[in-house]
């Protein structure tokens, strides 16, 4: 058997390279976030956004272009002959699981590395609250990537991916959108962060993303068979 | 102790490489296969014949464990499936109708997937990819995206990406399509009956992979599979 770190790290790197050349994600994922925040601005006509509005309006954006990237994680695997390649090597397949969720988390702090700063910029009157609010994001980062992850490899090998994978994932992910609000409402509060039920929030987003890596793990395998 | 190890070695070089019977694949309400049966020596060739619809591409990918059988026994290098066949991967080169290679990447950058995949160390896979590409007259344009090469230099590289990790059994479907002369005979080099492997070869070219057949197979539609 190929050590699983070894298949992980080429699995990982041949995907972030496939990324950066062809920018098939990336791009779009950014894109529609930005277009997202000039619309709610100009629909709210509100130059400052704070509480749970301001969650709202940066979690809906943030968890729609995700779902962009999601819907491309296994194209390639599918129409290039990926999942062969791969069921015929010496691996664990659950390698593959953990090497596209750890692609999406990439994606996703990559797309947040332009989105969120451009959100700051738009509607918060101060920056203060950014620091705090990365926990949340890699919290919720991991919980997007796992389920995510877990529905593409689904919905890849259906007509119908584009629509499978938001009629899935949207309401799997609900708890954890829930909960990334939660945690985002007190830190962009009106007259600066707050910390109340914080930490209990970010428990919750620790228990989402634990469970449902467990459950992809174990799960992924069977998902890989014809 | 000699003894025994006199005893189990004629037993070893005895066992055949592939051992079917009474194999069923099905697809819904339709069979695939049915009843399809044959045993295959270690470094013996058998040659897979038969029209569109037969079940060829899907015997070679039962025997590549990337399909389940519905029924019947199938032993693989001395592994039956599907249960054990987590113990053949690694052991099998696949030559399928898609290249299984990503057309973003470079041919070497492809072949340098499947090597660590495969788990082969950085410097033997460079040595060995160094050697395949230019076996298959690929040296030039290794570095070149795969989207950008023709559909028989693709073929060259899914032999090279065939060969790389060194199996004892190649299971090949089609494997001089799209190739030109050059190509075949690049191909006959790796892939062919003197390159030591054992072989499933499923062609709809009798006459070019008939000599070099130990046996033959051929399924039908609603036939019976005949061994000969």
């Amino acid at each position: 058997m190929t050590p699983s770190r070894v298949a992980f790290a080429a699995i990982l790197a041949k995907d972030l390279r496939s990324e950066l050349r062809t920018l098939q994600s990336l791009p779009a994922m950014a894109l529609f976030a930005v277009t997202a925040f000039i619309i709610f601005r100009f629909g709210l006509d509100r130059t400052s956004l704070s509480g749970s509005l301001a969650s709202g309006v940066l979690w809906a954006t943030l968890l729609f272009a995700a779902v962009l990237g999601i819907n491309r994680l296994f194209v390639a695997e599918r129409e290039e002959g990926g999942f062969d390649a791969i069921r015929l090597a010496p691996i664990d397949r659950s390698v593959l699981f953990g090497a596209k969720a750890a692609a999406l988390i990439v994606y996703l702090v990559a797309l947040e590395l332009v989105a969120v700063p451009i959100f700051a910029i738009f509607f918060l009157d101060s920056a203060t609250a950014l620091g705090p609010l990365v926990a949340v994001l890699l919290l919720a980062d991991l919980g997007l990537a796992v389920v995510g992850t877990l529905i593409s490899s689904m919905a890849v090998n259906s007509r119908a991916r584009d629509l499978l994978v938001p009629l899935v994932l949207l309401p799997l992910v609900v708890p954890l959108m829930i909960a990334a609000s939660g945690a985002t409402e007190p830190l962009l509060a009106l007259g600066g962060p707050g910390y109340h039920r914080f930490g209990t929030w970010l428990m919750v987003l620790g228990l989402y993303d634990l469970i449902f890596a467990l459950v992809g793990w174990a799960v992924f395998d069977f998902l890989l068979e014809d | 102790m000699p003894d025994l190890q006199e005893k189990a070695a004629p037993a070893e070089a005895e066992r055949p490489a592939i051992a079917v019977s009474g194999l069923r694949r099905d697809y819904g309400d339709r069979a695939a296969l049915d009843g399809v049966g044959f045993e295959l020596a270690a470094g013996a060739t058998m040659v897979v014949l038969g029209p569109n619809g037969a079940g060829k591409t899907t015997l070679l990918r039962i025997l590549a464990t990337l399909l389940r059988p519905s029924g019947g026994e199938v032993l693989v290098l001395g592994c039956s499936l599907p249960k054990e066949a987590w113990k053949l991967r690694g052991k099998i080169g696949y030559l399928g109708h898609e290249p299984l290679l990503y057309r973003d990447l470079s041919g070497r950058e492809n072949l340098r997937f499947h090597a660590r995949l495969h788990g082969i160390a950085a410097a033997d896979a460079e040595a060995r990819i160094e050697g395949l590409l230019v076996a298959a007259g690929m040296d030039r344009r290794g570095d070149d995206r795969v989207a950008d090469l023709s559909a028989g230099m693709r073929q060259r590289l899914a032999i090279c990406r065939c060969v790389l990790h060194e199996p004892e059994l190649l299971l090949l479907d089609e494997p001089d399509s799209n190739l030109d002369a050059e190509g075949r005979e690049a191909a006959r080099e790796l892939i062919g009956p003197g390159s030591g492997h054992t072989r499933v070869v499923v062609t709809h070219d009798p006459e070019r992979f008939l000599p070099e057949a130990d046996g033959v197979l051929r399924l039908g539609i609603g036939e019976v599979a005949a061994v000969s």
